[in-house]
């Protein structure tokens, strides 16, 4: 390998090849394995108590949770969309989707608060109390870290700091709101479907 | 160069360096430190039981003292002083110039340091966590532990897990971006396929760790019933989630000190290692198998027959690859010509114990031996001369052969053989009796014990045995500080080794190599094709990376400089906990929005200076 092919190697990179990406990519895994761990945790009660759920707590409504559903997975879309956007260096299309994106979760956010004050239980009333606020909390605050994360990467877009050939923190930034999606179809399976059919 | 890679001067400079070799040393004192800190406390235990019915110690302060000894060794000492070796060795090891994050390791390092003075506080602010070192419900509970000790090991644990995680992903990522070009896959040295597996592994098993401790943590604290059967909560539940992290732990400890091993044989056998491909499959099925074997620890508990036959079987399968690992070992060094330094001897050493220490674990994979001998001193000398002999003997060996490198003095010879005789003769003569005692009935964590059992004698040598131990520790103490005033000079490879670290100078300069070295083989400084360098990177704070499998070079990576951002996250995170700690909701906030205040300042692109751009 000569010098000079050396000088020539690019230093804005992203996906696979940036070490940044690959930092986002373990983040995810190791937190999608704390999910696993608190929805081990979920089923090991469930069947460890002879009925589930307990204290004649009726399996929860799917009607309010599940249009919060269809709004958090609907916001993945304008984000893909954005960030294909800086891709081919739209400017426009980044701001705009990423916006849509972001507005779209603070909407499943304030769904998810209207869904706890109407609930019958509360995280003292007994172990299933306790897990269902534990697991939709600890994602609801996954949902407005995400949020935040979305609202610094709009702020710099606004700035300009985003081109078709360096967009790595729109990228890190649409995988983490990604995987935040994709984490509450295994809550919402576990949590909101499961009691219906097991 | 220097000017542009060097930690700047004065208390800024040393607070903001992100400087692999330095954070590496910082972990090594600091781990060093807590390792003395859990001596102390095993010494004041071992005085404690030197005869029956002694009153040195106070039955609470006994329970303090076992439960913070084995949290320290285990936590605060094992794993950190295996990353320190890891932050300084492995990108010298890679032809790198630094870690894929320095900032996120120099902040790895704050955590660690905080999140260790935050568990030792609680000595000072109405005692230590007293459950023994993992932690059982109920008696862990807000019921039986009031106070808040428990609230030290919860929240200390979670918090050292942000640094243990981020310093996984780092090793990760450097493993996999920041080859010297030419070191293909099949041809990275063992040492960092043993890192490599156990940041793997910390990313998969820790969760479950910080699940256990964040529920346990809100039922004590919130009242909610996770682990209250009242409540419909299960206790066996912590049990599963401690030791779906808690043995894969075990092997967070073992594999990096086999990968020391596997760098230091060949290295004083004159001759490549036996088995590179083998060797490479043990450690990642170990690393595999690790994740099968979690309820061996709870035979006792009432499992199904199935479940202990699983899980007693998957403890037998381990056995295998830790063969395969010995026996390669062994095989290189017959086909050797063995020069006898100290770093070696230690090895040996390493396989003695470790020898004895896996036949006693393959003995208790038997459910019904387990059933006999469990919560006795029998397990207490299983897993010394598991953690002693298989991780600390390595650690030694590790730490008198890569000192020459970090320091660039040699250590004395003849103190690191009297070192190396004092400590093994110490651990045998404190543990051994222990399998006995174990075998006649006396169960661990008991603060004293009655004086007609017949366990007087065995108690004693114990005692002494355990404080020879300490002198051989304090021996090597001597060694460094002596070397360190005026240690014979190393010179770049003293021991003749293979690997790129012994590339450089002794200590090597803050950005490692000139050029970039190129690799050909797996033993690059024994291979006469070795060039004496790549490509110079002579302009700019940048380092080379490369493509995953083949280590093609496909970027310049552009190096950050000093910074103080990590040490400000750091002591943000520090009030967060704190503030849970002392349960205000105010100081909480405060310490997360100086998080989101901090992680902003440190992701925000720097001004791009000339020099960047050229």
């Amino acid at each position: 390998m000569s010098r000079a092919t050396v000088a020539t190697l690019p230093s804005e990179v992203s996906g696979a090849r940036a070490v940044g990406w690959w930092g986002m990519v373990l983040l995810i895994t190791t937190e999608a394995t704390l999910f696993a761990c608190l929805l081990f945790s979920y089923f090991y009660l469930a069947v460890s108590n002879p009925v589930w759920p307990l204290g004649g707590i009726q399996p929860p409504d799917l009607l309010l949770p599940g249009s919060g559903t269809v709004v958090l997975l609907s916001s993945s879309a304008p984000m893909a969309w954005a960030e294909a956007g800086i891709r081919r260096g739209q400017q426009g299309r980044l701001r705009l989707g990423m916006a849509l994106s972001f507005l779209l979760g603070a909407v499943f956010l304030g769904i998810q608060a209207v869904e706890y004050s109407h609930k019958p239980f509360t995280p003292q009333t007994n172990a299933y109390g306790s897990l269902f606020f534990t697991i939709t909390g600890f994602h609801g605050a996954h949902v407005f870290v995400g949020l935040l994360m979305s609202a610094v990467t709009q702020l710099r877009a606004w700035l300009g700091h985003f081109s078709a050939s360096r967009f790595l923190a729109v990228q890190n930034s649409a995988l983490y709101w990604h995987f935040v999606d994709a984490v509450w179809i295994f809550i919402f399976a576990s949590l909101y479907l499961s009691p219906h059919v097991l | 160069m220097r000017r542009s890679w060097e930690t700047g001067p004065g208390l800024l400079g040393w607070l903001g360096s992100v400087d692999h070799k330095e954070i590496g040393k910082r972990y090594i004192y600091t781990a060093f430190a807590f390792f003395l800190a859990g001596g102390v406390q095993a010494l004041l235990m071992r005085a404690q039981l030197a005869r029956p019915e002694n009153g040195l110690l106070s039955p609470e302060l006994y329970n303090q003292f076992f439960s913070m000894h084995g949290t320290t060794m285990i936590f605060l000492f094992a794993t950190p002083i295996q990353s320190g070796i890891g932050n300084f060795v492995l990108p010298l090891m890679l032809g790198s110039r630094d870690m894929a994050f320095p900032r996120l390791n120099a902040f790895g390092y704050w955590v660690f340091l905080f999140a260790g003075l935050f568990m030792y506080s609680s000595y000072l602010l109405g005692g230590a966590p007293a459950g023994g070192w993992f932690n059982y419900v109920p008696l862990t509970g807000p019921v039986f532990s009031p106070g808040w000790g428990i609230d030290f090991y919860t929240l200390g644990l979670i918090f050292l897990g942000i640094s243990t995680t981020a310093g996984a992903i780092n090793f990760i990522v450097s493993t996999f971006k920041l080859r010297a070009p030419g070191m293909s896959i099949n041809r990275l040295p063992l040492l960092i396929w043993s890192f490599l597996t156990t940041s793997f592994v910390i990313i998969f098993a820790l969760p479950a760790l910080t699940t256990a401790n964040a529920l346990l943590f809100l039922d004590r604290r919130f009242g909610t019933h996770v682990f209250d059967p009242a409540g419909g909560g299960n206790v066996l539940l912590w049990q599963h989630l401690f030791w779906i992290f808690g043995h894969p732990d075990v092997y967070i400890i073992f594999l990096p000190a086999v990968g020391m091993v596997s760098s230091i044989v060949p290295t004083f056998a004159r001759r490549p290692m036996v088995g590179y491909t083998l060797l490479v499959l043990a450690t990642v099925a170990t690393g595999i198998i690790s994740f099968g074997v979690w309820a061996h620890h709870m035979f006792a508990v009432g499992l199904t027959p199935l479940a202990m036959a699983f899980f007693g079987a998957a403890s037998l399968m381990i056995a295998i690859p830790s063969g395969i690992q010995v026996f390669a070992w062994l095989g290189t060094m017959l086909g050797g010509r063995v020069v006898l330094a100290s770093p070696l001897l230690f090895v040996l050493g390493f396989l003695v114990l470790f020898v004895i220490g896996g036949v006693t674990g393959v003995m208790f994979a038997a459910v019904p031996f387990d059933w006999q001998a469990t919560d006795s001193y029998f397990v207490v000398a299983h897993f010394h001369y598991v953690l002693i002999g298989g991780a600390v003997f390595p650690i030694f060996a590790g730490l008198h052969y890569w000192f020459p490198k970090m320091t660039g003095r040699m250590l004395d010879e003849r103190i690191a053989w009297l070192t190396f005789w004092v400590m093994f003769v110490g651990f045998n003569l404190a543990f051994f009796p222990m399998h006995i005692l174990g075998l006649l009935g006396m169960p661990r964590r008991v603060y004293t014990y009655q004086p007609d059992l017949g366990w007087d004698d065995l108690n004693l040598l114990a005692t002494m045995g355990a404080f020879l131990f300490a002198l051989g520790v304090l021996i090597f103490v001597y060694n460094v500080v002596r070397s360190l005033a005026g240690g014979e000079p190393a010179g770049d490879n003293p021991w003749d080794a293979s690997t790129l670290e012994w590339a450089t100078t002794s200590p090597p300069p803050p950005y490692n190599f000139l050029a970039i070295p190129v690799v050909h083989s797996r033993e690059p400084l024994w291979d006469p094709q070795s060039e004496a360098g790549g490509p110079l990177l002579e302009v700019g704070h940048r380092t080379l990376g490369t493509s995953v499998l083949d280590a093609d070079p496909t970027q310049l990576l552009r190096m950050p400089k000093d910074s103080l951002w990590p040490l400000a996250l750091a002591l943000s995170l520090l009030i967060v906990f704190v503030g849970l700690l002392v349960n205000l909701l105010l100081v909480v906030l405060v310490g997360l929005l100086l998080t989101f205040l901090c992680i902003t300042g440190w992701l925000w692109p720097p001004h791009r200076t000339r020099e960047l751009l050229t």
